[in-house]
């Protein structure tokens, strides 16, 4: 699938859902559904700033894709964390810079947590498309 | 509900509110306080009936404004039942009567080598200040230690009071434990040692009767907003031997005597530390949440909240996997939890989604978080209008949130 059909399938998952509970009980299942992170990567330089929970984020460079492998603390932000990784996994450092993440407004995942919250998940996607610019830059 | 918590319900707007469709049940009160009608309607009244800048002024109106000021600063006084009124200083808040304290005490009083006595369950904002006096004049920060229920080490506090200590400095409720420090003991020691205290009193002076001179506290500091009254507001108290030698904190109008460009000389008690213009709108309306707070009568508020604290304990208690942190036997309106393994994150998004608003983190207080070896506690703080229905909802929403992992 390329990054909007995975967007699309996410959105169309979350819209099976009209109570926020029911979304966030979607969140935490998806959550619980994460491998967990190998121990060597839950170290300082892997956290991700700007978040309550700790996030840890991990990439590797294969045959030209990055593949992403993160953790949390909190069930929620490994949910959330858990889309970003399904949306922009295993995907080329062009295709992770291009990339216009829209499934997060249209499933409310912006509106629905608070600013705070929200710096977590923009330091997400922020740190996300930088591992992508430095493999980009190494490649050329 | 009892009647007259009904009848004080009535006073604040913002709790009808909706969130997500769902009745708002406010347990945030630590961070701050709702306001009632009376207050914010004092601050209209004050910018629609007698605004005009105070002091200096000659004018009909300056005058006014100057009287309200004034009083509001001998409302202040009566509240902590401070000696005298010029012992008031008008601040921002608890946190920027901390930095004055620790500028202009340590100016005068602190030199090299010297020791600031804090304890481990202090606000950042009663720790910061401190390292930054200890830096400045290369003096070390000595912390008290706490038991595991989060009660201070009485013998250990005894100890650390050697002759290198300029000041201690110490909370009177935690925000985090709820724990009521022995503050009145504590400041006997100190005392005893000659060593002079500053009390944190933000989340002590909206749920009890703080008598400053009873106390013989040298420095007690709180906020407004904490106590029902407006934002950017905040008192320190501080005797008036120890404020005339200290240095002003900022420069600027009102607190000074004659300025020429040879040499300035400074106001009197308490202008000295009051540069600039100050909020003369804000006091007036926290001199109206005084009143309020005082026609309920704190024993009555400290009464209520008691039985609220301990009716939430033992219907959460109920939930499996429930710990509380902080169970001090001397406790304010404050309940520090987790639940089993959920983070409290998760739990406090999930309660905000059903109505309810609770904090959730390392409450400002993360050496004392790191000292408990968790991550963050979820906070339901109460005030006078919290109710036993409104545990009710919340110990049924975690009962909700608990199955959702």
């Amino acid at each position: 699938m390329t990054i909007n059909e995975t967007q699309d399938a996410i959105i169309e998952e979350f819209q099976e859902f009209e109570d926020w509970m029911d979304k966030y009980q979607l969140l935490i299942d998806t959550g619980n559904s994460l491998e967990p992170i190998a121990e060597q990567y839950k170290q300082t330089q892997y956290l991700i700033e700007g978040c309550q929970s700790r996030v840890w984020l991990h990439a590797d460079y294969v045959g030209g894709k990055v593949i992403f492998k993160a953790e949390s603390d909190a069930v929620i932000v490994k949910g959330i964390v858990m889309l970003l990784i399904q949306v922009l996994s295993d995907r080329t450092p062009q295709e992770i810079l291009d990339a216009d993440l829209y499934f997060i407004n249209t499933i409310g995942l912006k509106d629905h947590l608070s600013p705070t919250r929200a710096n977590g998940l923009v330091s997400m996607v922020r740190q996300i498309r930088n591992y992508a610019l430095a493999y980009k830059l190494k490649e050329n | 509900m009892e009647d007259f918590i009904k009848d004080i319900r009535a006073e604040f707007p913002i709790l009808s509110t909706k969130v997500y469709g769902k009745e708002l049940v406010y347990f945030d009160n630590g961070a701050t306080t709702q306001k009632p009608r009376r207050v914010v309607e004092k601050i209209e009244c004050g910018y629609y009936t007698t605004n005009s800048n105070i002091h200096r002024g000659v004018h009909y109106l300056s005058q006014r404004a100057t009287e309200a000021h004034e009083n509001a600063r001998e409302r202040v006084r009566r509240f902590l039942n401070a000696a005298q009124a010029t012992e008031i200083v008008f601040t921002r808040g608890t946190t920027e009567a901390i930095n004055l304290v620790a500028f202009s005490f340590g100016e005068a009083y602190c030199h090299q080598g010297d020791e600031i006595l804090i304890s481990v369950m202090e606000h950042h904002s009663n720790i910061v200040p401190w390292q930054m006096l200890c830096e400045r004049k290369k003096m070390t920060l000595k912390v008290i230690p706490m038991n595991d229920q989060g009660e201070l080490l009485q013998d250990e506090f005894q100890a650390l009071l050697t002759p290198k200590v300029k000041l201690v400095a110490i909370t009177h409720v935690s925000n985090v434990l709820g724990t009521v420090n022995p503050v009145g003991e504590m400041i006997r020691k100190a005392h005893a040692a000659g060593i002079p205290v500053l009390v944190d009193g933000a989340q002590s002076v909206p749920h009890l009767k703080v008598d400053v001179q009873a106390l013989d506290a040298d420095f007690y500091a709180f906020s407004a907003h904490k106590i029902y009254g407006p934002v950017g507001m905040g008192v320190l108290y501080g005797k008036a031997h120890f404020l005339n030698n200290m240095p002003p904190y900022q420069g600027g109008g009102e607190m000074i005597d004659q300025v020429h460009f040879e040499k300035t000389t400074f106001n009197v008690l308490p202008y000295k530390f009051e540069a600039g213009t100050p909020d003369f709108i804000g006091s007036t309306a926290l001199a109206e949440a005084l009143d309020f707070v005082d026609e309920i009568g704190l024993d009555r508020i400290a009464n209520y909240e008691h039985r609220l604290l301990e009716y939430a304990t033992e219907e959460m208690k109920k939930i499996d996997g429930m710990r509380f942190v902080g169970t001090a036997v001397d406790k304010s309106a404050v309940l520090s939890f987790l639940l089993g393994s959920i983070h409290p994150f998760d739990a406090g998004t999930l309660l905000d989604h059903l109505g309810i608003a609770v904090r959730t983190g390392h409450h400002c207080a993360q050496p004392l978080i790191d000292r408990l070896g968790i991550d963050g506690t979820v906070r339901a703080s109460f005030a006078i209008y919290n109710t036993p229905e409104e545990v009710d909802l919340m110990v049924k929403a975690l009962l909700r949130i608990k199955d959702m992992f």
